[in-house]
């Protein structure tokens, strides 16, 4: 057990700084690049690396919205139609406002009623799970299953498009060539890195991710945590919403479904505990970038779009092996064995 | 009380197994160095020493886990057994009851006891009837009923630990060793298992007990084998050992142990409780306590001691009766409020609800304070956070490696200092100790009381919930006794002997 809690302690630092962990996902990142590079000719270009910084964004977004419940030790399964319901509710007030003609005091009301809704569905889940101690699992995929319907009906299974050119500029743009979707990323990493490593919120969710009743015994409101923790993953939720009805002018519910076990296998990746309590923002967040680096590399190999999926799978089993196995081998050398 | 030294087998006949030259090196940590140890057949011998003294060490070279350095001599009924490993230990009949006693908690009582027995059968098939009958078969020669189909988890822990002793005796035991297994019992269930002990041994089972109650050790063991920092300081005949001389073996130093009260019934009344109730737990309690006293409350384990205990923390709310806390009546309605208003309550279950066990020493200090270490934009300050846990581990004596290392990670001890740490920095009026020396070694526990003195010197009231009279007895300046929810008596150490106030409480 004791290697273990040593992992565990070395694996949480108070500052943020280059640990272990980081380094280890620097190197796997630049070896993932290399590999490709070698195989795939033209992996090396400027194209490249705009397809990943246009595409990274929506799957980061989620991934941060998923990695607060996952630390304090629950999930949020409802990431995906939360955001697809965010993104609804900015592109109603922006149709009842002239639709690709409004004006931005319509586009700052739909960002609100973006942020909010998603606020509002993780606020609601949040309240559930303190207060009546159901699983997070189940609570989360009720609310999924409530959300998608509700976004359903509301379009009656279609999509609605037609959003103003300020707004598609956040999803498609650049800002000194670089792209905007990116820079609302790093912004969001930045935020929820002060959140979880500076702020009581993100203390009281590491310290529940361990043992909630201990963290209530020592006068931690942990009801109160719990709500905020899902209600800021409702509202990162928002921010990708936003974003992504940005990037493809249009929403439909359902986009983005399929980036759900993405964001847990992210995370993971990213060396967050999968039982909770240990966790940081900047592994997951090179983690991301690994993820997206290797589905460009194989669509630049021009492997089929069903048999890159798989590709990308068996490239991701290898990377677990391989990383539980340096990793059994290097707590071994620094430890010795108990 | 039976003595040791007249029951049949204690000094009858050769070593059942008989160690010299073992030595055991981690790194470049000598854990044990040139120890001698032997038992007897039906013998029941303590292994005593403090945390880290080696006891874990021997404990698994001799049942295999660990292999001796070069040297060593390891004879088990006369046969050397050299390059011992687990499954020939176990052959020879050698089991050991860890403190955890790796039990299935899903599984019934008979499978938990039966299951091993049926590893390896042909065909590979479970056999529950020879389950069952096996598990009847050995708690009938334990002298003990349980309900063998009841699920492991339903049981209390002191039945637990009989399932997990019956286990051993299904695998022939010849020689049992007990790491710790009263640490959770109350006096009653303790003398329920010394009494399946003192059976064992009847039957010619040898067995190693490993306890840090002095009191129990003297009084089923024959020989105390005592260990220091990996060296073999002695084995000793328990008769005429006494705790005093015990506890000095073991930790080379000497401890006065004197009955310390004070009369302070000038001093202001900190804390005042009337006729608080709160069915079934607890009934018209009643008591104070002033500046800088400490009170002991002692009880059997479901006295409500420890529901009393939580409803004066905010936890567990009182159904009627007041409680005042420095002259104003107050009602909590969350712990958080009673931490605010100058409460602290030390958890009986470290493990469990007294520190976040995974976490790091820093946070588990700072989890109680937050609020006082906010810096700009309402962050906590990693320069103030890392003040604060300097300071207490400092002034508490905590033995840390680096503070970012888990709360996990030290010993019993100096757990405990850190968790009078998290609640000393709340600056509490009224500190509530409940069971705090449990899992803590006889040197820690004096440092830690040693702790709980200054802070009623400078005016802490203080109340010492444990089920351990003497704890009480030399600790606090006045003692309550609870029964069944009510308090039944209430005494002052020195002017009643100690063995009057067991006897009424064990009673």
């Amino acid at each position: 057990m004791s290697t273990e809690t040593l992992r565990r302690a070395e694996g949480r630092r108070f500052a943020p700084r280059i640990g272990g962990d980081v380094a280890g996902l620097l190197a796997l990142l630049a070896a993932v690049v290399v590999l490709l590079g070698v195989a795939a000719p033209g992996f090396l270009s400027l194209s490249t690396f705009t397809s990943v910084a246009f595409q990274l964004p929506e799957l980061g977004l989620l991934s941060l919205a998923m990695l607060m419940p996952i630390i304090s030790g629950g999930f949020n399964l409802a990431i995906t139609f939360t955001a697809n319901l965010s993104g609804l509710a900015m592109a109603f007030v922006l149709q009842s406002q002239g639709g690709v003609d409004a004006g931005l005091g319509a586009i700052a009301a739909g960002v609100l009623a973006a942020l909010a809704t998603g606020a509002f569905v993780g606020w609601l889940m949040g309240t559930i799970i303190a207060y009546t101690g159901a699983h997070p699992i189940l609570v989360s995929l009720s609310t999924m299953i409530f959300v998608r319907g509700l976004g359903e009906f509301l379009t009656r299974g279609g999509d609605i498009s037609g959003v103003p050119g300020y707004v598609q500029a956040v999803g498609q743009g650049t800002v000194g060539g670089i792209p905007a979707p990116l820079l609302v990323f790093a912004a969001a990493v930045l935020l929820w890195a002060v959140v979880l490593s500076r702020s009581r919120l993100g203390f009281a969710t590491r310290m529940i991710g361990s043992n909630i009743e201990a963290t209530r015994f020592s006068g931690v409101p942990t009801r109160r945590s719990l709500t905020l923790i899902y209600m800021l993953s409702g509202l990162m939720c928002g921010i990708a919403g936003i974003v992504m009805l940005a990037r493809f002018n249009s929403v439909r519910v359902g986009h983005g479904e399929s980036y759900l076990l993405i964001t847990v296998l992210a995370c993971f990746l990213g060396r967050v505990d999968p039982f909770g309590g240990f966790g940081r923002v900047l592994p997951v967040a090179i983690a991301l970038v690994i993820l997206q680096v290797i589905a460009s590399g194989l669509n630049q190999l021009g492997a089929s779009q069903h048999l890159s999926t798989a590709l990308w799978g068996g490239f991701l089993l290898l990377i677990m092996v391989v990383r539980s196995v340096w990793a059994s081998r290097f707590l071994q050398v620094m430890f010795g064995k108990r | 009380m039976p003595s040791t030294a007249d029951r049949p087998h204690a000094d009858a006949g050769a070593p059942l197994l008989q160690l010299d030259h073992i030595s055991k090196q981690f790194g470049g940590v000598k854990a044990l160095d040139d120890v001698r140890f032997d038992i007897r057949r039906g013998e029941v011998l303590c292994l005593a020493g403090e945390n880290g003294c080696g006891k874990s060490t021997l404990i698994k070279i001799i049942s295999g886990v660990h292999r001796p350095e070069p040297g060593a001599v390891m004879l088990f009924n006369g046969r050397s057994v050299e390059g011992l490993d687990p499954a020939a230990a176990r052959a020879l009949g050698i089991q050991v009851i860890w403190q955890d006693l790796a039990l299935f908690p899903e599984m019934t009582v008979a499978e938990n006891i039966a299951f091993e027995s049926n590893l390896g059968a042909r065909p590979r098939l479970v056999d529950y009837g020879a389950m069952k009958a096996a598990a009847v078969r050995i708690l009938g020669r334990l002298g003990v009923k349980l309900d063998l189909q009841a699920p492991l988890r339903t049981l209390p822990i002191a039945q637990r630990q009989i399932v997990a002793v019956a286990r051993a005796l299904v695998a022939e035991a010849t020689l049992v060793f007990m790491d710790e297994p009263t640490a959770s019992l109350s006096q009653a269930e303790t003398d329920a298992l010394l009494a399946i002990v003192r059976r064992l041994s009847d039957e010619g089972i040898a067995v190693v007990f490993v306890s840090h109650r002095l009191a129990e050790v003297l009084d089923v063991c024959s020989r105390v084998t005592v260990l220091r920092d990996g060296r073999l300081v002695g084995t000793f005949p328990t008769e005429g050992m006494t705790q005093t001389r015990l506890t000095q073996l073991m930790t080379g130093k000497t401890f006065d142990y004197a009955v310390q009260t004070r009369d302070l019934s000038d001093a202001p009344v900190v804390l005042s409780v009337e006729n608080l109730s709160r069915a079934p737990d607890y009934a018209d309690v009643s008591f104070t306590i002033r500046r800088g006293e400490i009170v002991g409350l002692t009880g059997r384990l479901g006295s409500g001691r420890t529901e009393l205990a939580l409803s004066l923390f905010g936890m567990a709310p009182a159904a009627a009766g007041t409680v005042t806390l420095e002259g104003k009546p107050v009602r909590f309605a969350s712990n958080r409020e009673a931490i605010r208003a100058g409460v602290a309550y030390v958890s009986e279950d470290r493990l469990q609800l007294g520190l976040v066990q995974p976490q790091s020493i820093s946070d588990n200090t700072a989890i109680t304070v937050l609020d006082s270490l906010l810096g700009p934009g309402y962050l906590i300050s990693a320069r103030r956070q890392d003040a604060l846990v300097d300071d207490w581990v400092r002034d508490l004596g905590v033995k840390i490696g680096h503070p970012d290392h888990a709360v996990s990670t030290l010993s019993g001890g100096n757990q405990q200092r850190i968790v009078l740490a998290k609640w000393l920095a709340t600056h509490p009026k009224l500190l509530i100790l409940d069971s705090p020396t449990v899992g803590v070694d006889v040197g820690a526990r004096a440092g830690i009381f040693a702790i709980v003195h200054k802070l009623a010197e400078a005016g802490m009231a203080i109340l010492l919930i444990s089920d351990e009279i003497p704890e009480v007895y030399f600790n606090a300046d006045r003692i309550l006794h609870m029964r069944d929810g009510r308090i039944v008596g209430a005494y002052v150490p020195g002017e009643t002997d100690i063995d009057a106030i067991e006897g009424a409480v064990h009673a």
